[in-house]
């Protein structure tokens, strides 16, 4: 396999002084779900130290608690060899933790000043707080590259700006150690490059910064040293120019077992859905799809895989008509409208797609409603659920209810149980019944499995399959791999809103997958 | 109209205006910090209401000042225990302490009175003096400033004073001090000030209080004013003084004048009753509705937009 | 796993509210001096005692049950709809005109034409407030606030400038003709029988607010529109996803709701005043709230809550006849109400939902 050539990341060694943040033996559960596991790692001082895993591996929560905002079960903090506990943000900034975060903490319509100074001020009137802030400000500003207008207001900054603001607050409260969580999401190739000057220009100061994120290049480009996490657990801690985004990308996805799906081989037939230069713009005016195209053919399985957040839940979401998109939508050589009264659930329902969606708590399910009137829903006008023109037949959704939970294995089979009361997989299971039953041309299901238990895994795998071997079309989207490899017949790989490329469950592997996922193109088998 | 007229006509607005900006006020204090509050029009009949009680009672205007105060900061809190502690929907804590203000003071007035719900005329001591400021008499007689200064400008009572100084007060609290920061951040993103170490409790109930206070104040004027309380003497000047913070922006600067057009449309419709303006004639009705059209048209957002505080509204729950 | 069982939230935890709201009101009675216990003495005959305090106490009822359920649709759509107060007053208007312009041969034709008219006004009042919170995010709570005001003007103008009779000095419309006079309640139940006191303000009304509970019954969990209603009001999100389009589902919830609330008026205008005056509303909008509120927006609670406030009310009235406690003691009770079942209801539930996880916990 070819290495590819990398920057060394070329930061200073180890020394002996006090390690920046030390971590021993934390952990941290919420109810069953153990997002942290036995954490144990250490950051050397003015060094940058990436943390890198997929969705839900826990880096988050280990972050939030290196910031005060959660308490670990078990385990201590050391800060510059000091053992500190971090009750709350404030003692956190205390300790010289400052942290930039995913979702800007900022006050939109105050100037980058006011932002910088909130909660920081010196005294009670501001003048005096301002005056030595717009004075540390162009300090900073100048010093680290961070060329931020002190009297601009943060609305009117474009993305990349705005977390300059955030980072200068923290260096602004005195911050050794700066944390940032997935800092390039939003920002364009420029923006993230000169992000990194900043951070570079940071450490070569002294500072410590702690890098959160998915993208192996930017572990590769920047940092000294990275730790991965997997599932709740440190896998592993080695020194960037020691190792390669292989490796890396190994360690992440790890080796799973493969839940094996009895799955005879595709016949596909002719092109149900054909997409070309979708592009969905985020209600910031940022773009997330940038201009995907693919065909999917009847009785065959397109496993869209990556790391959540490179544009997967918008494709899902300008095809099941919830968002506006521009470009082109074509179903069974018919052009669907993208915008416009035609764009909607309903018009795409009538067009015969099916969603079964990513969230099923937040769009596919009312939560308060009965499992029966969760059946109905988003068919509610459908005629065979009408008892005439002004009434429905309650009667007749509720025994299609019963019969469904029969053929489905929804447990427990009452249909005025809201749903709520039911466990994720049989929540999953009514919204899988309820999508699939319609018999639709094409079936959009995102994240099947999230949340669900083994056996509603098996189950939901074994209705998908079937639905193609009735000789439908299916768009898989899933963070698992697993589940993509052992159920698509072709897989394509989504990564900063585009396809990365495309490649054949057969042939191919997690780690020439992972690389794709994080954002390496080049060779998929 | 001739000139005495046109200065008794400016007299009169600054008189009926005074009480809506200090309701205004206080709406801006509790709205800028997140807090909803259609409550002002309650707040300021049970201060109406208790000021004037032991006004009457104790013979002391002040004493009747501190009471009308404690009344409407009892509401205060009671509304800020709802929404920021049990994160209770504000607007419906709103409606209720309306209705609660309206039943007691009539119920207590009638009970300690016996006069069908108004209390008794407070004289001398138990009401604000007109403050004749100085020289006013002496000048009294210079044309076109004369009366301007003896008429417009003194002779009003001090909490028409202290209203005035209170906008440039707020605009300074807002924006030149530490509070006031925090207390805007608050209202926008409280999440902001949450990961900054400092207390958005703190803040919202700090700002609910200056609101009741405010409230207090408006309620005093009223009940001094009239020399009596009356059975729902507020008469919706609370609802106006919401309609005024919205036109107004929520800033005091433009809530002054928000205030001041809307007192004295208020002038209009007492003075002048039908318009007529030869070609048709505006009815006293259609002036009174006024101030609530300007409102509607303003959240309609043709006439520029009127954006709340981006967290008005919200129970601040810690995103976790 | 539902923290408590229905019957506990749709029952247990108003009915605490209620308690605590009486028994607060009770303090404040014994504050001014007086005997709570023969306040409510003196509530229940009077309003509850006789026939004719029924009479009295049916017909606040019908009011209440009327701009409670245009409370509720709304509530079901997750709209505050605090503008029955206008929308009722708009809805007398339509009423009015209906029934002085238009010579009826039969009440049931008035009635019939009546209904029609004060619905279409009711609901012309609510569609621009709902036409701006859907289009242009206005706040409808403020929205509707402000036409309350507007409607009082409005109908001020006009019974002053337009419907008063030429020589009269109140206030008011000329009286309707009396074919548009509806029967009395106590009237048709001693025709079939019942022996009821004549000459209270009950009347046919009634039916016609217990026929409306149900169509709102049958709407809301029935139909598609209903169904619609309430998903959107649950989740604006998922009800995009199932393809509802949230500007017409919020004006076809407040036009329902707006119409609903002006059939109040057929109840005041048409049944009891038999003209349009100034204060035909009298705070029942308001009162609509209190009673959604308590009657957990269910069309069948409503009814059940507009009948304890129409108790409230009626007793109130023979408090104020027969003691020293004033009327004004209905609206600290009615606030005391909206402020346990609205904004602290959370201050209620979390202790009964707590006691039931612990009972369920222990057994």
């Amino acid at each position: 396999m070819n290495k590819p050539a990398l920057q060394g990341a070329g930061g200073r060694q180890a020394t002996a002084a006090p390690f920046a943040i030390e971590l021993r033996g934390i952990s941290k559960a919420f109810g069953p779900v153990q997002a942290n596991r036995d954490i144990n790692f250490a950051v050397p001082m003015g060094t940058i130290h990436g943390i890198i895993g997929e969705n839900g591996a826990g880096k988050s929560t280990l972050m939030s608690i290196l910031y005060g905002f959660y308490k670990a079960d078990a385990g201590q903090i050391f800060i510059n060899g000091k053992q500190t506990a971090i009750p709350d943000s404030q003692s956190a900034i205390r300790a010289g933790i400052g942290m930039v975060f995913q979702h800007f903490k900022l006050v939109q319509n105050f100037t980058v000043l006011e932002n910088v100074i909130l909660g920081a001020e010196d005294g009670a009137l501001l003048a005096t707080s301002l005056t030595k802030a717009r004075k540390v400000l162009m300090n900073l500003s100048s010093e680290y590259e961070l060329d931020v207008h002190p009297d601009a207001l943060v609305e009117d900054l474009s993305v990349g700006h705005q977390q300059r603001v955030e980072i200068l607050k923290a260096l602004y409260r005195q911050a050794d150690i700066l944390i940032l969580d997935e800092p390039t999401g939003v920002l364009t190739p420029e923006e993230a490059d000169h992000l990194f000057r900043i951070l570079r220009g940071l450490r070569d100061q002294g500072k410590t910064i702690m890098l959160i994120t998915h993208k192996l290049r930017e572990i590769m480009e920047t940092t000294d040293n990275v730790s991965v996490m997997r599932r709740g657990t440190m896998v592993g801690t080695v020194k960037t120019a020691e190792t390669d985004p292989a490796a890396l990308a190994e360690l992440m996805v790890g080796r799973k077992v493969l839940l094996e799906v009895a799955k005879g081989p595709a016949t596909p037939g002719k092109v149900v859905l054909s997409v070309h230069d979708l592009r969905v713009r985020d209600e910031h005016g940022v773009e997330r799809l940038k201009g995907v195209s693919f065909d999917i053919r009847a009785g065959e399985i397109l496993g869209i895989a990556g790391v959540a957040g490179n544009g997967q839940s918008q494709l899902l979401e300008a095809l099941g008509g919830i968002a506006r998109a521009t470009g082109q939508i074509t179903l069974n050589g018919v052009e669907l409208p993208l915008s416009g009264s035609g764009a909607n659930g309903r018009a795409r329902r009538a067009a015969g797609i099916a969603h079964v969606p990513e969230d099923r708590q937040a769009l596919g399910l009312i939560m308060d409603f009965p499992a029966w009137e969760n059946v109905a829903f988003g068919y509610h006008t459908s005629p065979e659920y009408q008892k005439n023109a002004l009434i429905l037949d309650n009667a007749a959704i509720k025994a299609e209810t019963v019969a469904k939970m029969e053929r489905y294995d929804v447990r427990p089979p009452i249909p005025g149980l809201s749903a709520k009361s039911f466990s994720g997989g049989n929540q999953q299971k009514i919204v899988v019944a309820r999508e699939i039953d319609r018999n639709p041309d094409l079936l959009l299901i995102g994240q099947p499995t999230r949340g669900v238990d083994i056996g509603a895994i098996e189950f939901i795998h074994k209705q998908i399959v079937a639905l193609r071997d009735a000789g439908k079309a299916i768009l898989l989207v899933s963070v698992e791999l697993d589940e993509i490899m052992s159920l698509s017949d072709r897989i394509a790989v989504m990564f900063d809103g585009h396809i990365m490329g495309t490649a054949d469950p057969k042939t191919t592997d997690e780690r020439a997958l992972g690389l794709l996922m994080a954002g390496i193109a080049g060779e998929a088998a | 109209m001739d000139f005495p007229t046109v200065i008794q006509m400016l007299d009169s607005t600054v008189r009926l205006a005074t009480p809506l900006l200090l309701a205004c006020l206080a709406g801006l204090f509790s709205e800028r910090a997140g807090i909803f509050d259609i409550g002002l029009e309650g707040k300021m009949l049970v201060s109406a209401f208790a000021s004037a009680a032991f006004a009457v009672m104790s013979g002391s205007v002040w004493i009747g000042l501190a009471a009308g105060i404690a009344a409407s900061v009892l509401l205060a809190v009671i509304h800020g225990v709802a929404s920021i502690t049990f994160r209770g929907n504000q607007l419906i804590s709103g409606v209720a302490l309306n209705f609660l203000a309206s039943g007691l003071t009539v119920l207590l007035s009638q009970s300690w009175f016996g006069l069908g719900g108004r209390t008794p005329s407070m004289e001398g001591a138990a009401r604000f003096d007109e403050i004749t400021l100085p020289y006013a008499n002496a000048l009294k007689d210079v044309p076109v400033f004369g009366p301007i200064y003896h008429d417009l400008i003194s002779g009003h009572t001090i909490l028409v004073y202290v209203a005035l100084a209170l906008v440039p007060l707020t605009a300074w609290v807002l924006y030149s001090t530490r509070f006031g920061l925090r207390l805007r951040a608050v209202g926008e993103n409280p999440a902001a000030v949450d990961t900054a170490g400092v207390s958005v409790v703190a803040i919202r109930y700090a700002a609910v209080l200056i609101a009741g206070v405010l409230c207090g104040l408006a309620g005093a004027y009223l009940a001094s004013l009239a020399a009596q309380f009356g059975r729902e003497m507020t008469a919706g000047r609370g609802y106006i003084a919401l309609a005024a913070l919205i036109f107004a922006k929520w800033r005091p600067w433009y809530a002054l004048m928000a205030c001041l057009l809307f007192g004295f449309l208020d002038a209009v419709a007492i003075r002048f009753q039908n318009i007529d303006l030869g070609v048709f004639v505006i009815p006293v009705q259609f002036t009174q509705a006024l101030p609530y059209i300007i409102t509607v048209v303003i959240l309609a957002g043709f006439v520029g937009k009127a954006i709340p505080p981006r967290a008005g509204g919200e129970p601040y729950v810690k995103e976790r | 796993m539902d923290k408590m069982p229905r019957w506990a939230d749709v029952f247990l935890v108003p009915l605490i509210s209620l308690t605590i709201a009486f028994l607060i009101s009770g303090m404040v009675i014994l504050g001014i001096g007086q005997n709570p216990v023969e306040a409510m003495r003196v509530m229940v005959t009077g309003a509850l005692g006789s026939s004719y305090g029924w009479g009295y106490t049916l017909y606040y009822a019908t009011n209440f049950m009327f701009t409670g359920l245009a409370v509720s649709v709304a509530f079901h759509a997750s709209l505050f709809n605090i503008g029955c107060e206008g929308q009722a007053t708009l809805g007398g208007l339509g009423v009015a005109l209906v029934c002085l312009l238009i010579p009826w041969p039969h009440w049931s034709m008035a009635l019939a034409a009546a209904m029609v008219a004060s619905i279409a006004f009711g609901a012309a009042w609510a569609a621009i407030p709902a036409w701006l919170q859907a289009k242009r995010g206005s706040h409808i709570v403020i929205t509707t606030i402000m036409f309350n005001f507007i409607a009082a003007a409005l109908l001020n103008y006009i019974l002053v400038n337009v419907l008063r009779p030429v020589g009269s000095m109140d206030p008011a419309s000329a009286r309707f003709p009396a074919t548009t006079n509806l029967p009395e309640l106590g009237a048709m139940l001693n025709a079939v029988g019942i022996p009821f006191a004549k000459g209270t303000p009950a009347n046919i009304s009634l039916l016609i607010a217990l026929v409306c509970a149900v169509a709102v019954w049958v709407l809301l969990w029935h139909t598609k529109v209903g169904y619609e209603i309430r998903s959107f009001g649950k989740s604006q999100k998922a009800a995009q996803y199932a393809g509802i389009n949230p500007v017409r589902i919020t004006m076809v919830a407040m036009l329902i709701s707006g119409g609903l609330a002006g059939m109040m008026a057929i109840n005041t205008v048409q049944g009891e005043a038999n003209r349009l005056l100034l204060n035909s509303v009298e705070g029942a909008g308001f009162i609509g709230i209190a009673v959604a509120l308590m009657g957990r927006n269910h069309p069948f609670g409503v009814v059940l809550a507009s009948l304890l406030f129409g108790f409230l009310y009626q007793g109130g009235a023979e408090l104020a006849l027969w003691t020293k406690i004033p009327r004004e003691l209905i609206t600290v009770i009615q606030g005391l109400v909206i402020l346990f079942t609205g904004a602290l209801d959370y201050m209620v539930r979390k202790p009964v939902e707590a006691m039931f996880v612990r009972f369920r916990g222990a057994r």
